[in-house]
């Protein structure tokens, strides 16, 4: 016996212009990017253990400008993913529910983020850390 | 408390398959563990700009870089598996389509994990 169970999520109810429904999207948008990016952390890993030459491989491939620009947006969905995250968190022990608490707390994520990402890329492109 | 299922869905017994909140769970006790190993993770990356083979190898040789690694990594892939699944069971409705990308994204991040495991062991290990 087949039994028709409800289907989530009903997108085309919610106003897709509020900020709320925007972040949400973007959280699991950006962690289907970050799923995409453990096959790069996979290679990296790999072509260090496979020896210079598949690192020299690696490096050329991202050195690559537009590969740079690929990294840097991956930066800014981990940093996004990671604040949000930890606002889902909190969502789940029960807190932050409020709408006030729920628009201040989405901006500060994405004020965070952008700083975090920001920060990094600058980072990145003065030579690292080293 | 009054049970909300019918009397008809309990015969029939379809529905939960009782794995739900393991996943759900799982998907938190990662995501807390992650807070940490990202930070750190971000911070390697960036010490490690313009390394050259022999520097990436004597970085990811030392122990406590090699373990915390693979603890990243594993359970980044363990998190992006749990988080796809869920994803694909709220969009994709085809049951062919369903269960076929969910099995494609559990074989894949296991071999991810074996290709992972294998290279951090050869490097430490140095092999």
């Amino acid at each position: 016996m087949q039994k028709e169970r409800p289907l989530s999520p009903h997108l085309q109810i919610y106003k897709m212009h509020q900020l709320t429904t925007l972040l949400s999207l973007l959280h699991r948008s950006t962690g289907i990017v970050l799923a995409v990016g453990t096959i790069l952390l996979v290679y990296w890993l790999t072509a260090i253990a496979a020896g210079p030459e598949a690192y020299a491989q690696l490096q050329e491939c991202f050195g690559h400008w537009f590969m740079q620009l690929l990294l840097f947006g991956w930066t800014f969905c981990l940093f996004y993913h990671l604040c949000n995250g930890i606002r889902h968190l909190f969502w789940d022990i029960g807190k932050g529910f409020e709408i006030s608490t729920l628009y201040k707390s989405g901006t500060v994520v994405v004020i965070v983020a952008a700083i975090l990402t920001a920060a990094t890329i600058f980072t990145a492109l003065n030579g690292g850390l080293s | 408390m009054k049970n909300l299922r019918s009397p008809l869905s309990e015969a029939v017994g379809l529905g939960s398959a009782k794995h739900g909140f393991s996943h759900w769970y799982w998907q938190r006790v990662t995501a807390i563990a992650l807070i940490p190993l990202v930070i750190w993770f971000v911070y390697s990356v960036l010490s490690l700009i313009g390394a050259s083979h022999a520097q990436a190898t004597a970085w990811l040789s030392s122990p406590f870089n090699a373990a915390i690694m693979l603890i990243f990594t594993l359970t980044a892939l363990f998190h992006a598996q749990t988080g796809l699944q869920v994803v694909i069971e709220d969009y994709v409705h085809s049951k062919f389509a369903n269960l076929t990308l969910i099995l494609l994204i559990k074989f894949a991040s296991v071999i991810m994990a074996t290709f992972a495991v294998i290279s951090v062991l050869k490097v430490v290990l140095g092999g």
